[in-house]
């Protein structure tokens, strides 16, 4: 076990950035100095989040070849985020996210070919093609989407805790075991959906957590521009009566601290949580946005407190990470990235069939039952489909 | 011998709510006032008192919110049953099920099933106005991956609301204010209706008259006064929209020659003109004359008595259209 030293403070020009985005920054949590997590732990991190930034660069570079189509919202800049969270629950505890939802699909497990071939349009990709960039599912790996209206996810989020604390509970008998995670960006806070969750939460104590992804803007409008209390967002959970935490988004390792503690009591007392992170997202809205909303500069201030960059210093710093094995490790997720793109290329477009399939679980009409994506081991052929059939079950 | 066992439209949901909750753990049933106050309509009479608090689950007034978590809940694999006090007020949770429920299998590729369903009261309650008198189906029955059952009497709404609990696919259960009272033949036994089949409730051979919920009486209220002016009309009732049993009319249309489509819903893009269409296209050469259609006028619906009633489907615009539709007779 090793203690890290810790990150270094915000220099006071950017401390006065941060008060320029977010409004004040006193509700700011301090940071978690001294959190003894295993140094192989943070390296794994430090390989996720490389994944996720290397993955996002080729979809920007895709999206130009035009292998992309439709909207596509990139990560870059809120790795930690997606990373520190998952790190911070367990693996059956299920996630829910919005739009910008690639970092959390590789986060929570799923193989980078999968993901990049459903945004390629083909039958390898996590929903057969027929989701795209927003809708990411992982079945195996409890990601319950992936969701393209803003704030939708919000009630699904109630309902995943719902469900979790009924099925222990009512059905088995036993303690509720597990949180949901339910991350929403911060443009998400003004929808009506998002207040109607957080009230159904308070009232039935649901186990889950609402993680803002506070990146100061919903599209081009600066939070302050659209949100009431933008500097203090923990307010209004605390009108659901609802704990609220400010975390600082760009320090996987303050991300993973927080959000295990904010879980663990999550878990034992079955009361939802809420946090804003404040994170920053390098690149535009989605691809079509040049970002002429907000100033170079600070942008730049913002670059500088990379996650990537922070948790290699703080590694290398501590003498835990040579310049070799950080080398290898940019090569390693640059060749599983590049390995995934090749594998998308090489994966045909849906079959026609797929058309008429995932309409309904039960065959009627033109509609031909549901079978599964072949990364959860269904197959690729029509012919081959395991459609579900409930007539026995109807008899 | 005993008589035939005849319960209200209202025991009858609650026969088939209770049964498949004794069944079946994942089934629970939420919504306003369900618990303890009985049911706004007291569909969910005693079932509070039977199943307790956590199967039981009184909502806020929060339609969005409680449809977005029922989904979230149906997502991990419970079954739950969501009580719209009026379908009216689903409009404000348009986004979840309309955005989620039918779609998440797809978008999913078919990883996430959503076995949920939603019922409550459609269509003109009586002197409501016209924000509480939605006719939902004619929006609804345009969208891909949702089921729409709508029976007209407590037989049908008993089996039918049994298969929709038990599926697996969102379905969408759309009921009556003024038929909740109805009486009918529910027997003792354990019986299922499966969707997409209709059923053929009066024979005749001169025209087809084809319906679902609660305008199927206005059906039969015609084809009684048409017999006594020598038209003798087949009634068929769909029960369910989605899947929309084009067959069973188009095999009546075939022997008649003559349709007429009563749909309460407004006329423009509606499932009566949907099954208008598909009858021409497949009885192009049968028909003597185009299909007729009666419906809601299109109109928002009046608060006036009078008005209320010229607004909605009745046995005289149905006994007209026949007899325009059967004019060579």
């Amino acid at each position: 076990m090793t203690t890290l030293p810790p990150s270094v403070p915000s220099a006071p020009a950017a401390t006065e950035v941060h008060a320029k985005v977010f409004g004040a920054t006193e509700h700011l949590a301090p940071a978690a100095a001294k959190v003894d997590v295993p140094v192989e732990r943070m390296k794994q991190w430090l390989r996720d989040m490389l994944l996720i930034r290397e993955f996002e660069v080729r979809c920007m570079q895709a999206y130009q070849e035009k292998k992309i189509g439709g909207f596509c919202h990139v990560y870059i800049g809120q790795e930690a985020v997606a990373v520190g969270c998952t790190a911070a629950v367990e693996h059956r505890d299920p996630i829910v996210t919005a739009y910008r939802d690639h970092g959390h699909a590789l986060a929570r497990g799923m193989d980078p070919k999968y993901c990049m071939a459903e945004m390629f349009g083909r039958i390898g990709g996590c929903a057969k093609g027929k989701g795209g960039s927003m809708h990411m599912f992982d079945r195996d790996n409890n990601l319950f989407g992936g969701h393209g209206i803003v704030g939708a996810q919000t009630p699904l989020g109630a309902g995943l805790a719902f469900a979790c604390k009924y099925m222990d509970e009512v059905i088995d008998g036993k303690p509720s075991s597990r949180v949901a995670l339910c991350f929403l960006g911060d443009g998400a806070l003004n929808q009506g959906a998002f207040h109607e969750a957080l009230n159904l939460a308070g009232l039935f104590d649901l186990p889950v957590i609402y993680v803002v992804e506070n990146n100061g803007y919903s599209m081009g409008t600066a939070i302050a521009r659209g949100t009431t209390m933008a500097h203090s967002l923990v307010t209004k959970a605390a009108g659901y009566g609802i704990d609220g935490y400010v975390i600082d988004g760009m320090d996987v390792v303050d991300v993973y601290a927080e959000m295990k503690r904010i879980a663990d009591r999550c878990r034992a007392t079955s009361r939802p949580a809420f946090v804003d992170m404040r994170t920053y997202r390098y690149k535009g809205h989605s691809m079509s946005d040049p970002r002429k909303y907000r100033t170079k500069e600070e942008e730049e201030v913002f670059e500088a407190e990379d996650p990537i960059g922070k948790l290699q210093r703080r590694l290398q710093a501590a003498g835990q990470l040579g310049d070799d094995e950080f080398k290898a490790m940019q090569k390693a997720v640059r060749d599983q990235v590049r390995e995934g793109v090749a594998w998308s290329d090489a994966s045909p477009p849906p079959p026609l069939e797929e058309l008429f399939t995932d309409v309904y679980l039960e065959p009627w009409g033109p509609y031909t039952g549901s079978a599964q994506p072949a990364m959860n081991g269904g197959t690729v052929n029509p012919a081959g489909f395991k459609t579900i059939d409930t007539k026995e079950e109807l008899s | 011998m005993t008589a035939l066992r005849e319960i209200e439209f209202r025991d009858a949901l609650r026969e088939a709510m209770s049964e498949e909750m004794r069944r079946d753990k994942r089934v629970m049933l939420m919504g306003e006032e369900v618990a303890q106050y009985n049911g706004a309509y007291k569909v969910s009479r005693g079932m509070l008192e039977e199943f307790g608090p956590r199967r039981i689950i009184d909502t806020p007034i929060s339609e969005s919110g409680f449809a977005g978590m029922a989904i979230g809940a149906a997502m991990m694999g419970l079954k739950p049953v969501v009580e719209f006090m009026s379908w009216s007020f689903s409009l404000v949770a348009a986004d979840p099920i309309l955005n989620n429920a039918p779609k998440m299998l797809y978008m999913s590729g078919g990883q996430f099933g959503c076995s949920v369903v939603f019922r409550g009261n459609d269509g003109a309650g009586g002197q409501l106005g016209s924000t509480h008198s939605w006719c939902v189906e004619g929006l609804y029955s345009n969208v891909p991956g949702i089921k729409i059952a709508i029976p007209s009497n407590p037989y049908d709404a008993k089996g039918l609301l049994k298969t929709s609990i038990r599926g697996s696919d969102p379905v969408f259960f759309l009921e009556s204010e003024r038929m909740l009272g109805n009486k009918g033949h529910v027997p003792e036994e354990e019986y299922l209706i499966p969707f997409g089949q209709a059923a053929v409730i009066h024979e005749g051979t001169d025209c087809t008259l084809a319906s679902w919920g609660r305008p199927v009486h206005f059906c039969m209220e015609a084809a009684e006064e048409l017999k006594k002016q020598g038209i003798s009309c087949e009634v068929i009732d769909l029960r369910t929209v989605r899947p929309l049993d084009v067959g069973t009319v188009v095999r009546s249309v075939r022997k008649t020659s003559a349709c007429v489509v009563v749909d309460q819903s407004w006329s423009f893009g509606s499932p009566g003109s949907e099954l208008a269409s598909q009858v021409h296209r497949h009885c192009f050469d049968d028909l003597d004359n185009y299909v007729h259609r009666v419906h809601s006028a299109d109109v928002p619906t009046p608060y006036a008595t009078n008005l209320e009633q010229e607004y909605l489907p009745n046995a005289r615009k149905i006994v007209e259209a026949v007899r325009s539709a059967t004019y060579n007779l």
